[in-house]
């Protein structure tokens, strides 16, 4: 199966974005994946608040399984999340958990006035009753299947199908 | 009962024996070597193929932890551990509870211990009273009943005046006096040795030295006062020096070292193990080599098990507040084989360490397989093995540094007085 | 014989000492403290990785700041905290240390933070657990005798990393009282894995351990000396108890000799750090000028070591 070209989903993506954007919206990409597109759609539409990155590790609800995660960024959050619209960012939408503990994060900063979902992929496969505003495209990957958003040398991302 | 021991190795270091021999027992004692006396009817037989036949094992320290301490162990689990260690005649430091400063409390020791029918028991008498280090025992009537020499276990005498008046006591009667050296103030609150490894894991240290001064007092005042000194337990090889420094300038001093000592050293003490907890510590491995070579050319006289059986609840404690001592009867044996494989010594001069040579300084007949000898006899597998667990041990303790380990040599038999006190299978 | 503080895949288990840890451990811990700084920047300064965890705070011996930093740490991480501070006379006369575990175990920990008088105590726990079949539960020591004080080793190599960045090109010195602390000891040892080239101690001869020199130390009786060129000084405490009899005469001339103050500081280099474990003796080890001066890093220390001890619970818990 043949994978779109992940920068041309990003800019695809922004224009769908574009026209529904909430006044004094902040992006929130999770890292690492979700932070690349987020850069590109902060890029693409011009936004006056800083671009927000969150690790999602500590709210993960495998860390009783899988332990900690061995390489956490930490949060940086560089706006007031109080009464204020955000849009969450990542690469690949499968089951929802991610997005589950992306949401818990942010509440630890604040009571943000409404919370979005805006994902590259949508790859189907949820565990969780979570759905996207916007989705740069929907795929159907079978779950033996990884999705990857990968970035080059040269900064470019690639999108990349593995064994999981 | 007539035993004749037959097919056995029959190694007798005080007469200089190592050979296929015969070994002919009557009426407790030993009736003949090699050939059969006329008219010799055996009750029993032992094949001894295979096996070494050696005098009964003589330990210069063993605490049977009676009077008084009796939850740690009691004389009929330690005297059974001794027979199945082949150990027939020991010595009791007098650290009971009471101490041993009372002739009433000897002549019960001696009576229990004889009733057991196990091995002879020689009680070390209290050298002062409560080994409180300030009023004399009554020696004179101790060793009527049964002292064969007198000592501090380890409690350090403080005050040198009382030291001196005791040794001085002790030679009027010629009584043998037996001193662990130990000063009383440098590293008190020790509780090991003060290198590195004391250094690394915290643990407050006691330096070589705490044993070097009182070893100088002691051989000091041992040549003023002309009395015979036995040195227990010593641990570095300073003291080792000095012991040998002091012999050349007249002064007959004797020593001993426990087998801990001969095969462990600091860095045994690992993660804080409580068993490795001793008195006196584990000291340097320079010191331990030093110990090892000097037992087998000599200079360190006898080896022993200072067998101090410790209840669990006193172990199973941070390695600070741990008991001191280690269970030892029948490792005693296992653990000179032990030493003898790695240091490649004969058989009989390792065995002479732990027979004639502890009889020799306790001054009893022991320790030999002369015709006529009381018929005290070891017979051991040295090609077999003992895993040391806490269920193979039959002392009351389990409490050794030595736990899990499998050490060369396994007791077959042990004979006191001619009769059979330990058996064991094949 | 195996690390008692390792599983068999060589995982943190435990955290009973630096002795002996690899350094890619000692690199994990700090790497992991990160992202927790973060956290008490937060509205929220609460994570969710230890919900439904017990965490015990096992004191033998008394220590309000201790344990106050190790309640907060498994408090922020959502732990259910229990402190417990048991007189240790009491427990010489009847229950022993392993009763009371045994007890605790019962009733369903998770975790036990340890603070004992005697070196080697949070080892006894370790492998009378182990002993027990209960691996799942964790042990970290917060100081036991003379032997070691890991979290404070930690914090304090975080924040040096956090002044210094690297620790290869760093001369560091440990000053006072390295006898009887347990503080120093876990200092020396991260340092040394950590691959600090150069680690001084300094101190008079009553107080430095036999064989310190063996920890991989250079020795220094001279503090003007010691302190030539370094870049970060870590004081000791010295206790009360210590400062008159056969080890010091008196405070006033320790203070002379080994007290750290603006006139010996200026032999280090100009960017150079001080740190202090605390409860600081001012006057005793450390001049007030000093303390409060610029180059003090004291109380970053602090707020470093909540970061550093929530990523050690959560790596335990994890593990």
């Amino acid at each position: 199966m043949p994978l779109p070209d992940a920068e041309t989903l990003c800019a695809a993506l922004a224009e769908r974005l574009r026209p529904d954007l909430p006044s004094g919206a902040a992006l929130v990409g999770i890292h690492t994946g979700g932070v690349w597109v987020a850069e590109r759609l902060h890029a693409a539409l011009g936004l006056g608040t800083p671009l927000g990155r969150i690790d999602v590790s500590f709210y993960r609800d495998d860390f009783s399984r899988n332990g900690l995660h061995p390489q956490i960024k930490s949060s940086e959050i560089p706006f007031e999340v109080e009464d204020r619209p955000i849009i969450i960012v990542d690469d690949v939408l499968y089951t929802g958990r991610t997005i589950r503990a992306a949401m818990n994060e942010l509440f630890d900063y604040g009571r943000a006035s409404r919370i979005d979902l805006a994902v590259l992929i949508d790859r189907g496969g949820r565990e969780l009753p979570i759905c996207p505003r916007w989705a740069g495209e929907t795929l159907f990957i079978a779950p033996e299947k990884n999705l990857q958003l990968e970035r080059d040398e040269a900064g470019k991302l690639n999108l990349r199908l593995i064994d999981a | 009962m007539k035993i004749h021991i037959k097919n056995g190795r029959l190694i007798d270091p005080a007469n200089g024996v190592d050979a296929q021999r015969d070994l002919f027992i009557a009426a407790g004692r030993i009736a003949a070597i090699g050939a059969a006396p006329d008219g010799f009817a055996a009750n029993r037989v032992i094949d001894a193929a295979g096996l070494v036949v050696c005098p009964g094992l003589v330990d210069l320290s063993a605490r049977l932890r009676e009077p008084g301490l009796e939850y740690r162990a009691t004389l009929e689990s330690e005297m059974a551990a001794a027979a199945a260690g082949g150990v027939t005649s020991l010595a009791c430091p007098p650290d009971t509870d009471p101490p041993l400063d009372e002739p009433g409390l000897v002549e019960m020791l001696k009576h229990r211990a004889r009733h057991s029918g196990f091995a002879h028991v020689y009680p070390i008498g209290a050298l002062t009273l409560g080994l409180a280090g300030e009023r004399l025992t009554e020696m004179a009537e101790l060793h009527e009943a049964g002292c064969v020499a007198f000592g501090q276990a380890q409690t350090p005498v403080v005050d040198t005046q009382v030291l001196l008046r005791a040794l001085q006591y002790a030679a009027t009667f010629d009584f043998a006096v037996w001193l662990q050296a130990q000063d009383p103030f440098l590293g008190r609150d020790g509780v090991a040795h003060d290198g590195e490894v004391a250094t690394r894991l915290g643990l407050p240290g006691i330096p070589a030295s705490a044993e070097t001064i009182a070893v100088s007092t002691i051989l000091q005042l041992a040549r003023d006062t002309g009395v015979r000194i036995h040195l227990t337990r010593i641990s570095s090889a300073a003291a080792l020096e000095m012991i040998c420094a002091a012999r050349l300038s007249g002064i007959a001093a004797t020593c001993d070292v426990s087998v801990n000592h001969l095969h462990l050293s600091e860095a045994d003490i690992g993660y804080f193990d409580p068993h490795a907890r001793l008195m006196p510590p584990l000291r340097a491995g320079r010191d331990r080599e030093a110990l090892r070579q000097g037992l087998a050319e000599g200079a360190i006289n006898a080896l022993c098990s200072d067998h101090a059986p410790v209840d669990d609840d006193a172990k199973q404690v941070p390695f600070g507040e741990a008991e001191a001592g280690a269970t030892g009867l029948e490792l005693l044996l296992p653990l000179t084989l032990k030493w003898a494989a790695e240091m490649r010594l004969p058989l009989s001069l390792a065995l002479a360490r732990i027979t004639c040579d502890p009889a020799r300084v306790l001054g009893i007949a022991a320790g030999n397989l002369s015709v006529g000898a009381s018929a005290d006899v070891c017979l051991f597998d040295p090609h077999g093995s003992v895993d040391v667990t806490r269920e193979s041990l039959l002392s009351q303790g389990k409490n050794t540094p030595f736990l899990g380990q499998r050490l060369p040599g396994r007791v077959r038999a042990t004979l006191i007085d001619g009769h059979i006190a330990f058996e064991s299978g094949r | 014989m195996r690390n008692p503080q390792l599983t068999r895949n060589g995982e943190l288990q435990h955290l009973l000492t630096i002795d002996g840890l690899p350094r890619e451990i000692l690199t994990a811990i700090l790497e992991a403290a990160t992202p927790f700084t973060v956290v008490a920047e937060r509205e929220v300064k609460k994570l969710p990785l230890l919900r439904g965890k017990s965490v015990f705070n096992l004191f033998f011996e008394n220590s309000t700041r201790t344990r106050t930093t190790f309640e907060i740490a498994a408090k922020r991480l959502s732990a259910d905290v229990i402190n417990l501070n048991i007189n240790t006379s009491s427990t010489s006369k009847g229950e022993t240390l392993l009763d009371t575990v045994d007890n605790l175990c019962a009733m369903q920990a998770d975790m036990f933070v340890v603070r004992h008088a005697s070196s080697g105590a949070p080892f006894l726990i370790a492998q009378h657990l182990a002993a027990m079949g209960l691996e799942h539960i964790h042990v970290i020591n917060a100081g036991d005798g003379r032997h070691a004080h890991p979290t404070q080793g930690l914090l304090d190599m975080y924040t040096i990393r956090h002044y210094k960045q690297r620790f290869d090109n760093l001369v560091v010195a440990i000053v006072g009282d390295l006898l009887h602390s347990r503080v120093a000891r876990s200092q020396i040892h991260a340092l040394t894995t950590l691959g600090v080239p150069e680690v001084r101690v300094i101190g008079p001869k009553t107080l430095l351990p036999a064989d310190i020199s063996q920890l991989g130390v250079r020795v220094f009786h001279d503090m003007r000396a010691g302190l030539k060129d370094v870049d970060v000084v870590m004081m000791l405490r010295l206790q009360n108890e210590r400062m008159k009899g056969a080890l010091l005469p008196s405070p006033q001339e320790f203070f002379k000799s080994y007290g750290l103050t603006a006139e010996k500081l200026h032999c280090a280099r100009p960017d150079a750090i001080v740190m202090h474990p605390g409860p600081m003796n001012r006057g005793v080890e450390i001049d007030s000028a000093v303390a409060d001066g610029p180059h003090a890093v004291i109380l970053p220390q602090v707020t470093f070591g909540i970061a550093v001890r929530m990523a050690v619970m959560s790596m335990l818990a994890g593990a």
